[in-house]
């Protein structure tokens, strides 16, 4: 079971109305390798990897659901009350014609969120190395949305995420050890 | 909706602090669940859990409830369900 | 050695079209050196852990990479 809490996991704020960085964060929203495929991909691991890397993946997947949060925010944010006009400018022009303001689950192009963005192989090294993978992917796409936003608070809170998937690929790394040394753990720690 | 009505500096630096203490129990988790045999991380783990129950009951009874389902008490009428919501704010 | 950036020279042609760039650079951050965390490390406080994204110093990586005093990267 989930609980829903009233917060952010971190503030998040947005200088002025700016639809053109709402296009590109919607790729860490409804891209392959955005928080949304994060939140799936990890939950969905759960059901087929030894005992001790559910708690680890529980506890990541969770918040990548947090993290979702915040970008909803962000894109909420900067596109609220923009005038057709202003999407149209800012390449949001397709999107309004089928959404208007509604946010969706699409990539920065455009295409919908699809299940083939996450893998689930059943074998626990391999998804781990897929779950590396992935962190290391939305940590380098934060860091090119980082390179073309000049939203400076907008930033303050992408250099959080970017930092967060910095420590989830620490904790998928130390995943691999658990797992490879199970069986002896205790006389390397 | 209503303008105004929540821009009031107490419930942003109050909603830090819980913030502040939350986040270092999310990554105390990650930490632990790699690292569970470290008792002092056992112990700050258990404290902060405290620090933030203590937290947010201080900021509901000005603001609301935090917690769903039954997570926190409800004001009458029910309160739950009021903006502003996260992202409103 | 751990160094959060590195950087290399990709070849450029002469009819290459865009003014070459050339150094480029790539992250690479602390988790690739780290390994299996060990206990007891230094923690910031807690007002400073939510604005860095973490709790732990050796896993701090801040982006853009700051500019060492005196040199490039």
């Amino acid at each position: 079971m989930w609980f829903y809490e009233k917060k952010l996991q971190y503030p998040v704020k947005v200088t002025e109305c700016n639809p053109r960085l709402a296009k590109y964060l919607i790729e860490q929203y409804g891209g392959a390798d955005g928080e949304l495929s994060a939140a799936l991909r990890y939950l969905n691991q759960r059901y087929t990897i030894p005992d001790k890397v559910i708690g680890l993946l529980t506890d990541i997947g969770t918040e990548e659901f947090a993290h979702l949060e915040m970008i909803a925010t962000m894109i909420y944010k900067l596109t609220k009350d923009a005038t057709p006009e202003q999407m149209k400018e800012a390449g949001l022009g397709a999107h309004y014609a089928n959404h208007d303001h509604a946010l969706y689950y699409q990539n920065a192009a455009g295409s919908p969120w699809t299940a083939t963005y996450i893998a689930a192989k059943g074998d626990p090294i391999a998804d781990l190395y897929e779950d590396i993978a992935a962190e290391e992917k939305a940590r380098a796409t934060y860091q090119w949305i980082i390179n073309m936003s000049d939203d400076p608070c907008l930033n303050d809170s992408l250099k959080f995420l970017r930092e967060r998937e910095v420590i989830h690929s620490q904790r998928f790394r130390e995943a691999v050890e658990i797992l490879k040394f199970e069986k002896d753990r205790k006389q390397f720690f | 909706m209503k303008q105004g009505q929540s821009h009031d500096q107490e419930r942003y630096s109050l909603m830090e602090k819980i913030q502040m203490v939350d986040f270092a129990l999310v990554d105390l988790t990650l930490y632990l669940d790699t690292h569970p045999e470290d008792t002092q991380a056992v112990q700050q783990f258990n404290q902060l859990a405290v620090e933030s129950r203590d937290l947010k009951t201080v900021f509901e009874q000005k603001y609301g409830p935090l917690r769903q389902y039954g997570g926190s008490f409800s004001g009458y009428p029910w309160n739950w369900s009021d903006a502003p919501w996260p992202w409103q704010l | 050695m751990y160094t959060p950036v590195k950087c290399y020279h990709p070849y450029y042609g002469p009819f290459d079209p865009c003014p070459p760039i050339r150094t480029k650079c790539y992250q690479t951050p602390p988790n690739l050196y780290l390994g299996f965390q060990p206990m007891n490390l230094q923690q910031y406080p807690l007002q400073e852990a939510l604005y860095k994204g973490t709790l732990w110093p050796c896993l701090y990586d801040p982006y853009p990479t700051p500019v060492p005093k005196g040199g490039k990267g």
